[in-house]
C-alpha cells in the first residue's frame, strides 16, 4: 500500500546517528540491543529452516557404495532363491483335470449331459506317501470372478445378517436381486448365485478294500470371513429369517440348508460358501475344498495306493471354455508350490552380480571422479 | 454538495476485493471450475454418478476435488480478506472536508465530488482535485503514482488562489467545473472552471492526482473532481499481465498429451472389451447376465467411460495444487533469506509473485537499468582540483585509504554524514586561501537547490539532481553553507559569517548549453558571474590567461576515474555592463518570438572570458558488489544488457566501472561491446538502408561503437526511437547485439526498454529478466518474463509491478544462482516424479485389464485410489521438493556454471517426460507381473486361499508404494530430518491406515464402505508376500541405480562433479578480493536532469510564467542526500564465511 518513504528515512537516520555517538560515549548494551531490534523489524529469522541450512545427509552414488551393494544384494538374492527353490521342490502337487473335454476322459459324459448330480469318478495312484498335511483344492480356469460387475454383485449388509436387506436386497445384486415374481433372493447377486456346486469324495483302495478318506471341511475359509464379515441373522431357527425370500435361482437348496447337520456351518457361514464368496483376483484360480483329516492311516498324509475321486458333476464350465480340476497339495513355510519366486530370485541375484562386474569395469576404465 | 450528489458521481470509496460473504462460494467455485483440470474432475464426478459407467465410487474423485477446491478456496479467501482490509484502511483515512462553512474531519470514503478538502504537508492527496494554497504553489511528489520523487510544482488559478485560507470565502465559493471523463492518463487533464460567468482553463498543472504527496507546502485547499474509482490512480492500476512460466506451458502441453494418451489407452481397452465380450463374455452370461437394454456394443462404449474413470489418475489431480505449494514454499524461502536482507534500510527480499520461481533458474538475458540499480544514485563529492592543485581521496597501492576522514566538527552546520579524506583541502579553506574560498562560494551559490530548515541548524536540501545536492553539501561542509533563498537573494553562511547575496539572474542549465551560471551581487556590491558546466563547454569560454591552469586542470580531469566532472569558472562583471545586459535580458525574456534563441545569445555573450577556478568530481557510487555480481552472472552464461536513459559517456563509464567493459575487449573480435544511443542508432541505420549489403562499413567499426558517434543530431522524439525498433532492422540489431559479450543501450526511453526486452523475448526464445528501480523501468519489468524491482529506495512503482524485489543489485546473483536454480531443480524433480508415480500407478490398472475381461475392474481398492495422491505420496514429494538441494548455496555461488542446465531446460522437457513415461511403464510392468507370476496358484502356508481380489490388490498397492517411495529416496539428494520424517510417516501411515480400514471395527461401523476386511491381516503374515514385495521393488530400483551410476562414470554432469567435490573438499577460501581498477582516462560531465529550476527560483510573484518543463522521460530517483555515508563493504565470500560459521 502507500508508504511514506521520505519520512521514514529521515526518521531512521537520526537514530543511527545516536547509536554511533552512543558507541563513543559508552551507552549501555541493552539500550543498543533494543535499538537494533526495532530497526530491523523486517529482518528474517536466522534459523536453519528459513535459511535452508537444515542439517542433512547427502548421499551420492559412489562406487564404494554401489558396487559392493550390488554384490551383496546379488549374493543375498541367490541365497534366498536357492532356499525358495529347494523348499518349492519339496512340495508335492497333484493336479487332475476333470472337465471332460476329450472323449476318453472320465467325466466327458457328464460334461455333455445336463443331468443334475451327474456322477463320474477319477482314479489316480500314489507310489509314495503324499506328505501331510494334504489340502484338497478345486480349480477353475478362464473363470472371471474378477469381472467388475460380477464382483460388485453382492450385498455385504445382507451377508452380514442384516434382516432389513433380506427383504430389499441392494440394487448392485441385479439381476439376481428379485426373482420373476418379485420375491427377494437371499443371498442375492451373481457371486452367490454362481456358487460352485460340484462335490467330491475321496476313497482309497487298499488290497481290494475301499476306504473312504476322511475330509475336514472346517476352518477352510478365512477367520475374518467366518467370524466377522459373514453372519447369520440371530433368528432361530435360521429358516425363519428367510421367510418371504427365495433361494438363488441356480441353487439346489436354500442357504439355510447348506449344512443341516452343523448349525455353525450353515447359512452364510457355510465354509464352502465363504470360500466361494472370496472372489479370486485372476481368471485361473483354485479354491480350498477340504483338508485331508490327519487321523488313522492318514496321520502323515496320503499313503501310497490307488485312489478314486467320486465327483458329483454339476458346474458347467465348457460353455465358456473353462476347465475344472482337483488339486492335492501340501504346503511349506512359504505356502504352496511356487517355482517362480525361487527362479526369479536366482536370476535377479545373478544379474546383480553381473551388473556389479560391469560397473566395476566401467568404474575402472573411467574412474570418475578422479579424472579431471 | 446535494447538487453534485444528484449526479451519482462515484464517491471516494474504493473497492479492490472480489467477493463478499454471500457471493464468495458461488463466484469462487465458478472461477475455479473455469480451470480445465477442475472442470475435468467435475466431469469425472458426474461420470461416476452414472451407475452403468461408474467403476469407482464417487468418493474417490469427490475427495480429491473437495480437497483441491477447498485449498484454493481458502487461499482465495485469505487474499480477498486482505484486500478488504486494505480497502478499509484506505477508505477510513481521515481528511478535512469543508462542510457547512467549517472544516470537518471525514473519512476518505465519505468524500464526495464537489467537496472542498484541506490537505497538509506530507499528506497523501485524497482525490483528483483542483486547488489553491499559500503562494498558489504546491510541491508534490508523485512517487506513488509514477515513481518520480523529484518535486513537481503545481499552481492554482489566480482566481481561486486569491481566496487563500479564508474559510468563509471558500465556503461561499461558487463555481462550475467541466472536465473530461475519467481516464488513466497521468499527464493530461482538460477542463474549465466557470466562476461568476468567467471561464478559466484547467490543465494538468492545476490538478493534484490521488496518490501524490504534498511536500514543502503548509496547506492547500482543493475541490474534489473525481473520487475513488474515477481517480487516475485507480484508473491506472489496471490488471497486471498474468505471467506464466515456460514450465507451466510445457506442463499444459504435456497434460494435453496425456489426455490423448488416456483416450488411446481407453480405446485399446474398449476394443479389447469388445473382443472379449464377443468371445468370452457372451458365453459367460450364464453366470453374469447382461443388464437389460445393454447389448455388447453399448456395453463396450460404456466401458470406454468406465476406463476414463479408472485411469483418471494419469491426469494428476493434485498436480496443480502441489505445484502451487512448492512455489509458495520456495517463495517463502526467498522472503526469509537473510543474505538477501538489506539491514541498512531494513528491507528483506520479497517474492511478490509466487508462481514464477522455477523460471529464475532459467534466465538467459538480464536487462538492467543503471541509475539506482547498478548505482546507488548517491552522488558524493570526492575530488576536486582548485587552482591547479588536486585534492581528493588518497589511496596507497593496496587500495586502502591512508587517511582518516576529515573532522568537520568545527563547522556546526556541517552534514555529519559527509565524508572526505583529504585534510589538506580543509586546511586550505580554513587558512583563507582566496581561490579555495571562491571555489566553494561558487558551489554554494550556483545551483537551484531548495533548502529546508525544519529546526535551527538542521538543514536538508531538496535537489533536483543528486549531483547538485552533492556539490552543495560539499560546500556546506567546507564552511560555505547555503542556508536559504528567496527569489532575489541567497543566504550563505561563509565560515560562520552570514552573507546575503543578491541574486540577479540564473542562466539555467539545459542539454544544449551544458552549463549553468548565476549572477550575484555580494554585500560589498561586487558583481560576479559564477558558472559551472562540462569541461569542453567551459574551456571554450575561458579567458586566455587561464590557458596554463586549464592544462593542469585537464590533466587532473583525465585521471578522474570515470567520475562525473564539472568545471567551475567565475567572472567579475562591470556594473554598467550589467545594467545594460539586464535590460536586454528582460526584453528577451518577454519577447514573443524566438525567445529561447535570444536568451541563448545573451547567455553566450556574458559567459565568456571567464576565469577558471577548478573542477569537481562527483562519484556516482556503484552499489556494493556490482562488479562481482556481474562477473558471476557472466560466468553463469547469463547475458547482461544495460538499458539506460543516460548519455553514452555516463553509461560507458558505468560499464567500465562495473566490469562489463574491459580494455581488452576493444581488440578481440566478438567480444566487442555495442553501445547504441537510440536516436543516433536511427541515424546510423538510416544511413545504411540495406544492412546486408552494407555490413562491412557498418559492422566493422562496430567493434567499438560507431553507432555512438554523434551523427546528425536528430531530435530524440519518441516516434523516431520507436521507429528504430519497429523496422525490419531490429532483427539485424538483435543479431549483432547477441554476438556481443556486453550490450549497453543508452538514451532509451521506457517504451524502448520494453521493446528491447520484447525483441529478445520473441526472437531468442530465451527467458528474460528485467531489473530496475524507477517508474521508467516499469514497462520493461512488465514485459520481461521476470521483473525484479529494487526496493527500499524511494519510488515504489517498479517494486509494485515487479515479481521479485530486493534492496541491492548484488542480491540478484543469490536470487538466480541459488534460489532460482534450486527452485528450478525442485520443480523439475517434482514434475518428473509426479508424472512417474502416476504413470506407474495407472498403468498397473491397464495391465490388469487384460486379466479381468476389460471390465474396468480396478486393481486397487477404492480407498487406496482415493488416498494415493492425496495422502500416501503427498508428503514425501513435497518434502523433497521443498528442501532438496543438490549442492548448497556456497557451492552454487562458487560454481556459477551449475546454472547452465537450467538455461537449456535440461531437467524437464519433452524428452525427459518420455523417459518418465517409459520408466513408469517399466515399473508398472514389474509391479503387476511379478506379483501376478508369484501369486498364480499360490496358497497361504496354512493352505487357505490368498489370491483373492482384496489381498492381491493389497499386495500390489504395497509394492507400488514401496517402489515409488524408494524411487523418491533415490531422487532425494538432501535428506533433512523432515524428509526422513515424511517418508517414514507416509510408510507407517500407509500400513496404519490399511490395517485400520481392513479392521473389524471399521467393518462393524460402515459395513458397506469397508468390505475388504481382513485383507491386510491375512496377507502380511505370509513370507511369500514379503518376498514378492522385496523382489518387485528391488527390480524397479536397482536398474535405476545401476544406470545412474554408469552415467555418472561415463558422462558426469557438472552437478555430479561439484557434488563429488563438495564431498571431498572444503570450500575454498574466499576469493581474493580484487581491486576495482577503474578505467582511468574517461571523464564525463553529467547533470542527470535536463533542465533546471532557474525559472522557478527567480520568478517573483505567483510564478505565473509556467516553467517549460516537459514530462521527464527518465526518472531521477534523487534519493535523500543524507545517505552519503560510506557503505560497509562486504564481499560475497565474506558472507559465505559468515554462514559457514553459523553452521559450525
Amino acid at each position: 500500500m502507500f508508504r511514506v518513504s521520505v519520512l521514514q528515512t529521515t526518521d531512521v537516520i537520526p537514530s543511527k546517528e545516536k547509536s554511533r555517538c552512543g558507541r563513543v560515549g559508552g551507552v549501555s548494551r541493552s539500550e543498543k540491543m533494543v535499538k537494533q531490534e526495532s530497526e530491523s523489524a523486517n529482518r528474517p529469522d536466522n534459523t536453519a529452516f528459513t535459511q535452508q541450512r537444515l542439517p542433512a545427509w547427502q548421499p551420492i552414488l559412489s562406487a564404494g557404495i554401489v558396487i559392493p551393494g550390488f554384490v551383496l544384494i546379488g549374493l543375498a538374492f541367490i541365497g534366498i532363491g536357492v532356499a525358495l527353490l529347494v523348499t518349492s521342490r519339496s512340495i508335492q502337487v497333484l493336479e487332475l483335470d476333470y472337465t471332460g473335454d476329450g472323449n476318453g476322459s472320465p467325466c466327458s459324459s457328464c460334461s455333455q449331459s445336463t443331468t443334475v448330480n451327474c456322477k463320474c469318478s477319477l482314479n489316480f495312484t500314489l507310489d509314495t506317501l503324499f506328505q501331510g498335511p494334504v489340502f484338497f483344492y478345486y480349480g477353475l480356469s478362464n473363470y472371471f470372478q474378477n469381472y467388475r460387475r460380477y464382483g460388485a454383485s453382492k450385498d455385504d449388509n445382507q451377508l452380514y445378517g442384516d434382516l432389513s436387506y433380506f427383504t430389499s436386497p441392494s440394487s448392485s445384486c441385479s439381476p439376481y436381486d428379485y426373482d420373476g415374481s418379485k420375491n427377494p433372493i437371499v443371498p442375492c447377486g451373481s457371486i452367490a448365485n454362481s456358487m460352485f456346486n460340484d462335490t467330491f469324495t475321496l476313497t482309497r483302495t487298499v488290497s481290494g478294500k475301499t476306504d473312504s478318506v476322511p475330509l475336514d471341511g472346517k476352518g477352510i475359509a478365512w477367520w475374518t470371513d467366518y467370524n466377522v464379515k459373514y453372519r447369520n441373522p440371530s433368528v432361530t431357527p435360521l429358516k425363519n429369517a428367510f421367510n418371504g425370500t427365495v433361494k438363488p435361482i441356480d441353487w439346489a437348496k436354500p442357504a439355510y440348508e447348506l449344512d443341516t447337520s452343523d448349525a455353525s456351518n450353515n447359512g452364510f457361514v457355510n465354509q464352502d460358501f465363504l470360500v466361494w464368496m472370496r472372489r479370486a483376483a485372476l481368471p485361473n484360480f483354485r479354491k480350498l475344498y477340504r483338508r485331508i483329516d490327519a487321523s488313522g492311516d492318514y496321520q502323515n498324509g496320503l499313503p501310497a495306493g490307488n485312489y478314486t475321486i467320486d465327483i458329483t458333476y454339476n458346474y458347467p464350465v465348457r460353455v465358456f471354455n473353462g476347465a475344472k480340476k482337483v488339486v492335492f497339495s501340501n504346503v511349506s513355510w512359504m505356502g504352496g508350490k511356487n517355482e517362480f519366486l525361487g527362479i526369479a530370485y536366482l536370476v535377479i541375484g545373478s544379474l546383480c552380480v553381473v551388473m556389479s562386474v560391469v560397473m566395476l569395469i566401467v568404474y575402472a576404465k573411467f574412474k570418475f571422479p578422479d579424472e579431471e | 454538495r446535494t447538487f453534485n450528489l444528484s449526479f451519482r458521481y462515484a464517491n471516494n470509496a474504493i473497492k479492490t476485493s472480489k467477493y463478499n460473504i454471500f457471493t464468495f462460494l458461488p463466484l469462487n467455485l465458478f472461477e475455479q471450475f473455469k480451470r480445465l483440470a477442475n472442470a475435468y474432475f467435475l466431469f469425472l464426478l458426474i461420470l461416476e454418478l452414472i451407475p452403468q459407467i461408474s467403476s469407482l465410487s464417487w468418493i474417490t474423485t469427490g475427495f480429491a476435488l473437495i480437497v483441491v477446491l477447498s485449498i484454493t478456496g481458502v487461499k482465495d479467501a485469505i487474499d480477498d480478506i486482505n484486500r478488504h482490509k486494505c480497502d478499509r484502511q484506505v477508505n477510513n483515512r481521515k481528511v478535512d472536508v469543508l462542510m457547512d462553512g467549517q472544516l470537518k474531519n471525514e473519512k476518505w470514503m465519505n468524500v464526495q465530488v464537489g467537496d472542498i478538502v484541506k490537505l497538509g504537508n506530507n499528506e497523501f492527496v485524497t482525490v483528483t482535485s483542483e486547488r489553491n494554497s499559500p503562494l498558489n504553489l504546491v510541491y508534490v511528489d508523485t512517487a506513488e503514482l509514477d515513481g518520480e520523487t523529484n518535486l513537481k510544482v503545481k499552481q492554482a488559478l489566480t482566481v481561486t488562489g486569491e481566496l487563500g485560507d479564508n474559510i468563509e470565502a471558500l465556503a461561499a465559493f461558487n463555481g462550475e467545473v467541466r472536465c473530461e471523463p475519467p481516464n488513466n492518463r497521468l499527464d493530461k487533464f482538460k477542463g474549465t472552471l466557470t466562476v461568476n460567468g468567467e471561464r478559466y482553463a484547467l490543465d494538468n498543472d492545476k490538478v493534484l492526482l490521488r496518490g501524490c504527496t504534498l511536500r514543502n507546502t503548509e496547506w492547500c485547499f482543493g475541490l474534489v473532481i473525481f473520487g475513488g474509482p474515477d481517480s487516475k490512480l485507480i484508473q491506472n492500476s489496471g490488471k497486471s499481465m498474468f505471467k506464466r512460466t515456460s514450465i507451466d506451458h510445457l506442463t499444459n502441453i504435456l497434460v494435453l498429451c496425456i489426455f490423448g494418451f488416456l483416450a488411446s489407452m481407453c480405446s485399446i481397452l474398449t476394443i479389447g472389451n469388445a473382443i472379449w465380450e464377443r468371445n468370452e463374455g457372451s458365453v459367460f452370461t450364464m453366470f453374469l447376465p447382461r443388464e437389460p437394454g445393454i447389448d455388447a456394443p453399448l456395453a463396450s462404449f460404456l466401458i470406454f467411460w468406465s476406463y476414463v474413470i479408472v485411469l483418471n489418475a494419469l491426469i494428476p489431480s493434485s498436480l496443480y495444487v502441489s505445484v502451487e505449494f512448492i512455489r509458495l514454499g520456495n517463495s517463502f524461502f526467498i522472503d526469509w533469506d537473510r543474505k538477501m536482507y538489506y539491514p541498512k534500510n531494513d528491507t528483506p527480499a520479497q517474492a511478490r509473485t509466487t508462481t514464477l520461481n522455477e523460471e529464475l533458474g532459467q534466465i538467459k538475458y538480464i536487462f538492467s537499468d543503471k541509475t539506482g540499480t547498478l548505482t546507488q544514485n548517491i552522488m558524493t563529492f570526492n575530488k576536486c582540483s582548485i587552482n591547479g592543485k588536486a585534492y581528493g581521496d588518497l589511496y596507497d597501492f593496496s587500495g586502502q585509504r591512508r587517511t582518516e576522514r576529515v573532522d568537520f566538527s568545527w563547522n556546526n552546520l556541517a552534514d555529519p554524514k559527509y565524508n572526505f579524506h583529504d585534510h589538506s583541502l580543509v586546511e586550505m579553506v580554513r587558512s583563507g586561501n582566496p581561490e579555495t574560498q571562491e571555489f566553494f562560494r561558487l558551489l554554494s551559490l550556483c545551483h537551484t537547490v531548495m533548502p529546508e530548515e525544519k529546526k535551527e541548524g538542521e538543514l536538508s536540501y531538496q535537489a533536483q539532481s543528486p549531483d547538485e545536492g552533492a556539490l552543495v553539501t560539499a560546500a556546506r561542509n567546507f564552511g560555505f553553507v547555503f542556508r536559504s533563498r528567496t527569489p532575489e537573494t541567497i543566504t550563505v553562511v561563509e565560515m560562520g559569517r552570514q552573507v546575503i547575496y543578491e541574486l540577479l539572474a540564473i542562466l539555467d542549465f539545459n542539454n544544449m548549453r551544458k552549463r549553468m551560471s548565476v549572477i550575484v551581487r555580494s554585500p560589498e556590491g561586487k558583481l560576479t558571474l559564477y558558472c559551472k558546466g562540462a569541461d569542453t563547454v567551459i574551456f571554450e569560454r575561458l579567458h586566455p590567461s587561464c590557458n596554463k591552469l586549464m592544462e593542469v586542470t585537464t590533466d587532473h580531469l583525465n585521471v578522474s576515474d570515470g567520475l562525473r566532472t564539472l568545471v567551475l569558472a567565475y567572472k567579475d562583471l562591470n556594473e554598467n555592463y550589467m545594467i545594460d545586459w539586464k535590460q536586454r535580458h528582460h526584453e528577451a525574456s518577454v519577447a514573443m518570438e524566438g525567445r529561447e534563441e535570444k536568451l541563448d545569445e545573451l547567455y553566450e555573450e556574458i559567459e565568456k572570458d571567464m576565469m577558471l577556478l577548478g573542477a569537481t568530481a562527483v562519484e556516482d557510487k556503484l552499489q556494493d558488489g556490482v562488479p562481482q555480481t556481474i562477473e558471476q552472472l557472466a560466468k553463469a552464461d547469463i547475458k547482461i544488457w544495460v538499458l539506460t536513459g543516460d548519455k553514452q559517456e555516463t553509461a560507458e563509464n558505468i560499464g567500465y566501472s562495473c566490469n562489463m567493459l574491459r580494455e581488452e575487449m576493444k581488440d578481440v573480435f566478438n567480444q566487442m561491446m555495442i553501445v547504441f544511443c537510440q536516436s543516433e542508432a536511427v541515424t546510423a541505420y538510416e544511413f545504411f538502408p540495406h544492412p546486408q549489403g552494407a555490413r562491412p562499413p557498418l559492422w566493422e567499426p562496430l567493434h567499438y561503437g560507431v553507432l555512438t558517434d554523434d551523427l546528425t543530431p536528430i531530435p530524440s522524439s519518441l516516434h523516431h526511437q520507436a521507429f528504430a525498433l519497429e523496422k525490419n532492422l531490429r532483427l539485424e540489431l538483435l543479431r549483432t547485439a547477441c554476438m556481443c559479450q556486453t550490450v549497453i543501450c543508452c538514451r532509451v526511453t521506457p517504451l524502448q526498454k520494453a521493446q528491447v526486452v520484447q525483441l529478445v523475448k520473441k526472437y531468442k526464445q530465451a527467458v528474460t529478466l528485467a531489473i530496475g528501480d524507477g517508474a521508467n523501468d516499469v514497462s520493461m519489468i512488465k514485459a520481461a518474463h521476470i521483473g525484479v524491482g529494487i526496493s527500499g529506495q524511494e519510488g515504489m512503482q517498479a517494486v509494485l509491478s515487479s515479481d521479485y524485489s530486493f534492496a541491492q543489485f548484488r542480491y540478484l546473483q543469490r536470487l538466480l544462482l541459488v534460489h532460482g536454480r534450486w527452485s528450478y531443480i525442485r520443480m523439475c524433480k517434482f514434475l518428473g516424479y509426479f508424472f512417474y508415480k502416476n504413470f506407474t500407478f495407472t498403468l498397473v490398472q491397464f495391465w490388469y485389464a487384460f486379466f479381468c475381461g476389460f471390465s474396468a475392474q480396478t486393481v486397487y481398492d477404492e480407498w487406496f485410489i482415493t488416498f494415493y495422491n492425496m495422502v500416501y505420496t503427498a508428503l514425501p514429494v513435497l518434502g523433497m521438493c521443498l528442501f532438496d538441494q543438490d549442492v548448497n548455496d556456497r557451492w552454487s555461488l562458487q560454481h556459477p556454471e551449475l546454472y547452465a542446465p537450467g538455461q537449456k531446460n535440461q531437467y524437464f522437457n519433452k524428452k525427459a517426460f518420455v523417459s518418465y513415461l517409459i520408466h513408469g511403464c517399466y515399473c508398472s510392468l514389474i509391479i503387476f507381473f511379478i506379483p501376478w507370476a508369484s501369486m498364480n496358484d499360490a496358497v497361504r502356508n496354512d493352505g487357505k486361499d490368498i489370491v483373492s481380489h482384496p489381498s492381491f490388490a493389497f499386495l500390489l498397492q504395497t509394492c507400488l508404494l514401496a517402489v515409488v517411495h524408494t524411487q523418491l529416496c533415490v531422487d532425494t539428494y538432501y535428506w533433512t530430518a523432515v524428509n526422513h520424517f515424511f517418508v517414514l510417516l507416509s510408510t507407517i501411515g500407509y500400513f496404519a491406515i490399511s490395517v485400520t480400514m481392513y479392521s473389524n471395527g471399521m467393518f462393524y461401523v460402515f459395513t458397506s464402505s469397508f468390505p475388504l476386511i481382513g485383507a491386510a491381516r491375512n496377507t502380511l503374515n505370509q513370507p511369500i508376500v514379503w518376498l514378492t514385495i522385496f523382489l518387485t521393488f528391488l527390480l524397479c530400483i536397482l536398474p535405476v541405480v545401476a544406470i545412474r551410476f554408469i552415467f555418472i562414470q561415463l558422462r558426469p554432469t557438472i552437478n555430479d562433479k561439484v557434488r563429488y567435490k563438495m564431498r571431498t573438499e572444503e570450500l575454498p577460501g574466499p576469493a581474493p578480493r580484487h581491486l576495482l581498477r577503474r578505467r582511468s582516462t574517461r571523464s564525463g560531465y553529467a547533470f542527470s536532469h535536463s533542465q533546471g529550476y532557474g525559472d522557478l527560483v527567480t520568478s517573483r510573484k505567483f510564478l505565473m510564467k509556467r516553467s517549460t518543463k516537459r514530462a521527464p522521460l527518465f526518472t531521477q530517483t534523487d534519493s535523500s542526500i543524507f545517505q552519503n555515508q560510506p557503505q560497509h563493504y562486504r564481499t560475497i565470500a565474506e558472507e559465505a564465511e559468515e554462514s559457514q560459521s553459523h553452521k559450525l
